[in-house]
C-alpha cells in the first residue's frame, strides 16, 4: 500500500477492506463462543429469573402469571432453616479451606519453581479420580464396621461403634477435602507472585515475621484470598453430591432442595427462586471482588 | 565449627514443621483414592466391611453391561465435548485476545458465569429452557450442558497462553506470503498448542467426572457413569465400580506421564540438536 | 585508624558445594563510604546480604559495633538496606512506605509525621506523600527507598546496586546526591556495584572482589593507580595488560619479555625469570616512528575511534594483541596502516606480581 492514500474518509473500498481484514476474522473467531454463551448461559439465566416469579400449577406445571409465591415460600421456616444451614456449612468450608490452604500454599510457593509445579500436580491428581468415588471412600472408612470404627474399638477408645456416616460432621469433612484445591491454587499463584525482597525489606525495617505477615503478606495476597473465598464458598453453597453421598439423603442443603424441585416434587418456580438466590449471592461476591481486582486475574484453572 | 546459631536452628525447625504439615495434607488428599483402590479388591458384594482379598471384580467388571455401557456413554460424551469446546474455545480465545469489538467485555464476563455460578443453577436453567422449548433430553442435551462449562475453561486456559505482544508472528507469516488459513495452521496454532492441549485435558476430565449437569439433563434412557454411581449410592456402591474407577485414574495418570515423558524426550532431542 | 563499625572475620558462604565467599576479612570504618566492587557472581551481594541478615554465614563471624550479629534476625539488626529493585511496598503510598519502620517501632504518630516530613524534604520528595509507588519514576522510587531506610537512623546503610535500573544521566546525578547525603549525615554506607566508574566516583574506599575474595582494598586512587592484581588492573578502568617474565633488573627498572615484545617498567621485589604482569593505561601509551631503547613493541595502526573527548587508537602488536591508546587529538603523523613503535615512561606502568589462579 502506498503511503500517500488520499482518501479523506473511508470510502466503500476501504470499508470492504476493513470487513475482510478485521470484521470477518473477528466474527469467525469470537462469534461461536459469543453465540454459545448468549444462547446457553445468558438466556437460560434470564429465563430462570423469569420463571422464579411465576407460580406452580396444581399438576406441577408452571402457571405464567406474576407471583412472589416462591420467594415467600423461601421464608417459610423449613426452607429458611435449610438456607441458613447451607450458608453456615459453606462459611465453615471456606474458612477451613483458607486456614488449612494458606500455609500449605505458602509452603509450596516458597519452593523452587520446578519443585512447586510438581507439588501442585500432586494436588491435582486425586481430583482426576471420580469425585463420587472419593466421597464414597470416606463413607467406607467411617461406616459402622469400617476401618476407623474397628481401630477405635481395637484401641479401646470406644465400646460400641460410633455413627459417623450420614452426619453433618462427615459432610463437612467431605466438603473441605473436596474444595481444598480450589482454595490452594489461587492462593498459591498470588503468594508465588509476592516478591521475596518485599518481605526482606519489611524485616530489614524492623518488622517481626508476624508483623510482616499482617502488614505485607496478607494485604498483598488479598486478591488470592478473595478468589479462594469465591471459588470455595459458591460451589460449597450449591453442591449436593457431598450431602447426597455422605449425608445419605438425611442432610439437605440448598442444592438438594433445588434438585428435588425438578425431580419428584416438581415445583419449578421454587427451584428457580432458590437458584436466583444463589445467583444473587454469587453476583454480590463478584461485585465486591471487581472493586479491587480484575475478573480476568482470578485464577480459576 | 559447624555449630548452628539460634537463627539457623529456628529456621530449620520451621522447615521441618512445614514438611510435616505438607505430608499431612497430601495424606488426607490421597486417602480417598487409596481407599477406593483398596476396596476394589474387597471380597464382599457391598463393601460394608473388609472381607479378604480378591481380584474377581476386575474380571466381572466387563460382564456388567450396565456399568460398561454407561462408561462408553460417558467417554463418547467426554470426547465430543472436548472436541467441541477446544475448537470453539481456541477460536474464541484468539478472537477475544486479538480483536476489539462491541460487546467484547460482555462476552468476557459471560464466560465467568459457568465457571463461578454453582453448577446446579446452570443445569436447572438449561433444563427449563430445553423443556419449555420442547428439546428432548438425551445425549444432545448432556453434550450442550458439558460444553457450556467446558468452553469457558478452555477459553480462559488458552487465552493465558496467547502472547500479549500482538499479531507480530502472524504478520511475519503473512509478510512471507502465507495466507490467513496457512498462517493459522502453521504459525498461530502451533504457538498456542500447549494451551490447547491443557484445555483439552481439562475439558475431558471435567466432562467425564460431571454429575450435576448430566443428572439433570439425562433423559430416561441412558446415564453416564457418574450418574449411575450416584443412583447406586442408596443401595451401596459395589466393588466393581471401585475397580473401574481405579482403572480409569490409572489410565489418566499413565496418559499424563506418557505425554510428559514424550515432551521431555522431545526437549532433550531439541537440546542435543542445538548442541550439534 | 578510625573505629570499625562492621567487622567481618573469616566469613564464608557456600550454597551447596558452591563457595561464594571465601575467608573474607574486612573492617568497615565508621562514617566511611565503602564500595564492594566486582563482576556479577563475585560474592559482593551475598556479603551485603549476610551483613543485613538475609543470609546466614557458613563460617566466620560478623560484628556490628563490636557485637556479633549471627543470633540476630534482620529485624533485630541496626542496619538498613536499599534494595536493588527498590522493593517499595506496592500497597502503601510514599508516606506509609517511609513511615514503615517507625510505625513498626510504635513511635508516636506526631513524631512519625515530622520525621517523615523531614526525610522527604531531604530526598526532595515533599508533596509526593500520597502517591503510590506505581505512580513514581525510577529516580523517585529510589529516593523513597533511601528515605525509608534512613529514617530509622541505621548505624550502617547497605545499598545493593541501588542505581542499576536507572538510565545513565539519572544515575550520574543520583551518584552525586548519594555522596552528598552520606557526607551530610555521616552514616556509614556499604555500597555494592559492578560499575567501576560509579565506585571510583563515590567511594572513600573500594574493596574489589573477584571469585569470592577481596583482591584489593584501598582508596579509589590507590586502586586505579596501583592495582595489585591482574584482575584489578583489568577491571578498573581501561588498561593494556601484558603477561611476561623479568629479563633484567636494574635497581627498580625492570626489563620484561612478553609475547608482544620487550618492555620496561618499574617495580620492587622482582627477580630475573619471575613471571609477572604489566599494566599500562591507554592515556600513558606513547608511539614513535623510530624504535625506542628498552622497548621492542612494533605494531600497525589499525583504526581510530572518535569519542568526543578523546581519540582512541587501536594498534595491532606482533603477537596479535591489541594495544589501546588514547589521545586528546589524533596524531597528525599517524595514519591507518602505519608501523609505529609503542613505548611509555616506565614509572607510568604498574608491575604486578603473578598470583596463583
Amino acid at each position: 500500500m502506498s503511503g500517500k492514500t488520499k482518501a479523506k474518509r473511508p470510502g466503500p473500498g476501504m470499508r470492504r477492506r476493513n470487513l475482510r481484514r478485521n470484521t470477518l476474522p473477528a466474527l469467525a473467531q469470537a462469534g461461536p463462543v459469543s453465540v454459545w454463551m448468549i444462547v446457553f448461559v445468558t438466556l437460560p439465566t434470564l429465563f430462570i429469573i423469569y420463571i422464579s416469579f411465576m407460580s406452580r400449577g396444581v399438576f406441577g406445571d408452571v402457571v405464567y402469571e406474576f407471583s412472589l409465591e416462591s420467594y415467600q415460600t423461601l421464608l417459610d421456616a423449613t426452607y429458611f432453616k435449610v438456607i441458613l444451614k447451607s450458608l453456615r456449612v459453606a462459611v465453615f468450608t471456606t474458612m477451613a479451606c483458607l486456614v488449612i490452604g494458606y500455609p500449605f500454599a505458602y509452603y509450596i510457593a516458597r519452593k523452587p519453581r520446578e519443585q512447586a509445579s510438581r507439588l501442585i500436580m500432586l494436588i491435582m491428581i486425586p481430583f482426576w479420580t471420580n469425585s463420587l468415588m472419593r466421597l464414597n471412600s470416606w463413607l467406607l472408612l467411617f461406616q459402622t464396621s469400617g476401618p476407623v470404627n474397628n481401630f477405635l474399638q481395637w484401641a479401646g477408645l470406644t465400646d460400641s461403634p460410633i455413627t459417623f456416616i450420614y452426619t453433618d460432621g462427615l459432610v463437612a469433612l467431605g466438603m473441605v477435602t473436596n474444595m481444598l484445591p480450589f482454595a490452594v491454587l489461587p492462593l498459591y499463584s498470588t503468594i508465588e507472585k509476592l516478591e521475596k525482597s518485599l518481605l526482606e525489606a519489611s524485616s530489614d525495617l524492623g518488622a517481626s515475621p508476624a508483623k510482616t505477615f499482617m502488614r505485607i503478606t496478607l494485604p498483598l495476597t488479598f486478591p488470592g484470598i478473595f478468589s479462594a473465598i469465591i471459588l470455595t464458598f459458591i460451589p460449597a453453597l450449591g453442591i449436593y453430591t457431598v450431602s447426597d453421598i455422605l449425608g445419605g439423603g438425611k442432610v439437605l442443603y440448598i442444592g438438594n432442595i433445588i434438585k428435588n424441585q425438578f425431580g419428584q416434587i416438581r415445583n419449578w418456580p421454587l427451584g428457580a427462586a432458590l437458584s436466583v438466590l444463589l445467583l444473587a449471592i454469587t453476583a454480590l461476591l463478584i461485585f465486591i471482588y471487581t472493586r479491587f481486582a480484575k475478573l480476568e486475574d482470578m485464577e480459576v484453572v | 565449627m559447624n555449630h548452628l546459631t539460634k537463627v539457623q536452628r529456628k529456621r530449620r525447625a520451621l522447615r521441618v514443621l512445614g514438611d510435616v504439615y505438607a505430608v499431612l495434607i497430601y495424606t488426607v488428599l490421597y486417602i480417598p483414592v487409596a481407599v477406593m483402590m483398596i476396596f476394589s479388591f474387597n471380597n464382599q458384594r457391598y463393601n460394608y466391611y473388609w472381607n479378604g482379598f480378591t481380584t474377581q471384580w476386575y474380571e466381572k467388571l466387563f460382564n456388567n453391561s450396565a456399568i460398561i455401557d454407561s462408561l462408553w456413554y460417558s467417554v463418547i460424551i467426554a470426547v465430543l465435548s472436548t472436541v467441541i469446546s477446544v475448537v470453539v474455545g481456541t477460536l474464541g480465545a484468539l478472537g477475544l485476545k486479538r480483536y476489539e469489538f462491541r460487546g467484547k467485555k460482555l462476552v468476557n464476563s459471560m464466560l465467568y458465569i459457568p465457571i463461578i455460578v454453582p453448577e446446579i443453577v446452570l443445569a436447572v436453567a438449561l433444563l427449563i429452557i430445553f423443556m419449555t422449548f420442547g428439546f428432548s433430553l438425551g445425549m444432545g442435551s448432556i453434550l450442550i450442558g458439558h460444553c457450556t462449562f467446558c468452553i469457558p475453561y478452555a477459553v480462559v486456559t488458552i487465552k493465558g497462553r496467547i502472547s500479549g505482544d500482538g499479531n507480530s508472528l502472524e504478520e511475519a507469516s503473512m509478510d512471507l506470503g502465507a495466507n490467513r488459513m496457512q498462517t493459522f495452521f502453521r504459525v498461530t496454532l502451533p504457538s498456542i498448542m500447549p494451551g490447547v492441549m491443557s484445555a483439552a485435558f481439562l475439558a475431558f476430565t471435567l466432562s467425564i467426572d460431571d454429575v450435576v449437569m448430566s443428572n439433570m439433563l439425562a433423559g430416561a434412557k441412558n446415564s453416564t457413569l457418574p450418574v449411575l454411581i450416584l443412583s447406586m449410592n442408596k443401595s451401596g456402591i459395589t466393588p466393581d465400580v471401585n475397580a473401574l474407577t481405579t482403572l480409569m485414574i490409572l489410565a489418566i495418570v499413565a496418559a499424563m506421564l506418557l505425554s510428559g515423558g514424550v515432551k521431555a524426550l522431545l526437549a532433550r532431542r531439541a537440546k542435543r540438536l542445538e548442541a550439534e | 585508624m578510625a573505629e570499625a563499625i562492621v567487622t567481618l572475620t573469616d566469613v564464608e558462604k557456600s550454597f551447596g558445594s558452591n563457595l561464594v565467599v571465601q575467608k573474607m576479612n574486612l573492617d568497615i570504618e565508621a562514617g566511611e563510604f565503602l564500595t564492594l566492587l566486582g563482576p556479577s557472581g563475585c560474592g559482593k551481594t551475598t556479603t551485603l546480604r549476610m551483613i543485613a541478615g538475609f543470609e546466614d554465614t557458613s563460617a566466620g563471624s560478623i560484628k556490628v559495633q563490636g557485637e556479633p550479629v549471627e543470633d540476630k534476625e534482620p529485624y533485630q539488626r541496626d542496619v538498613n538496606t536499599v534494595f536493588q529493585n527498590y522493593s517499595l511496598f506496592p500497597h502503601m503510598n510514599v508516606y506509609d512506605n517511609v513511615a514503615y519502620g517507625l510505625t513498626i517501632k510504635k513511635v508516636p504518630k506526631d513524631e512519625i509525621k515530622t520525621r517523615v516530613g523531614k526525610m522527604l524534604e531531604l530526598v526532595q520528595l515533599t508533596g509526593y506523600e500520597k502517591r503510590k509507588p506505581d505512580a513514581l519514576s525510577g529516580g523517585q522510587k529510589q529516593r523513597v527507598a533511601i528515605a525509608r531506610a534512613l529514617i530509622n537512623n541505621p548505624k550502617v546503610l547497605l545499598l545493593d546496586e541501588p542505581l542499576g535500573a536507572l538510565d545513565l544521566k539519572l544515575r550520574k546525578q543520583m551518584q552525586l546526591e548519594l555522596k552528598r547525603l552520606q557526607k551530610r549525615l555521616g552514616i556509614t554506607f556499604v555500597y555494592v556495584t559492578h560499575d567501576q566508574e560509579e565506585a571510583l566516583t563515590m567511594s572513600d574506599r573500594i574493596a574489589v572482589m573477584n571469585g569470592g575474595v577481596i583482591d584489593q582494598l584501598g582508596s579509589p586512587k590507590e586502586i586505579y593507580d596501583h592495582p595489585k592484581t591482574r584482575f584489578v588492573a583489568s577491571f578498573i578502568g581501561e588498561s593494556n595488560i601484558f603477561d611476561g617474565t623479568v629479563q633484567a633488573v636494574d635497581g627498580t627498572l625492570l626489563t620484561v619479555e612478553t609475547p608482544a615484545g620487550l618492555m620496561q617498567t618499574r617495580g620492587e621485589g622482582f627477580a630475573v625469570g619471575e613471571a609477572m604482569h604489566i599494566s599500562i593505561r591507554p592515556e600513558h601509551l606513547l608511539a614513535e616512528k623510530q624504535p625506542v631503547p628498552g622497548f621492542d613493541l612494533a605494531g600497525r595502526v589499525k583504526d581510530f575511534t572518535y569519542l568526543g573527548t578523546a581519540v582512541k587508537t587501536a594498534i595491532d602488536l606482533k603477537d596479535g594483541t591489541e594495544a589501546k591508546f588514547s589521545r586528546i587529538e589524533q596524531d597528525a603523523e599517524c595514519a591507518e596502516g602505519d608501523t609505529v613503535y609503542v613505548h611509555w615512561k616506565p614509572e607510568k606502568s604498574v608491575a604486578i606480581k603473578k598470583t596463583a589462579g
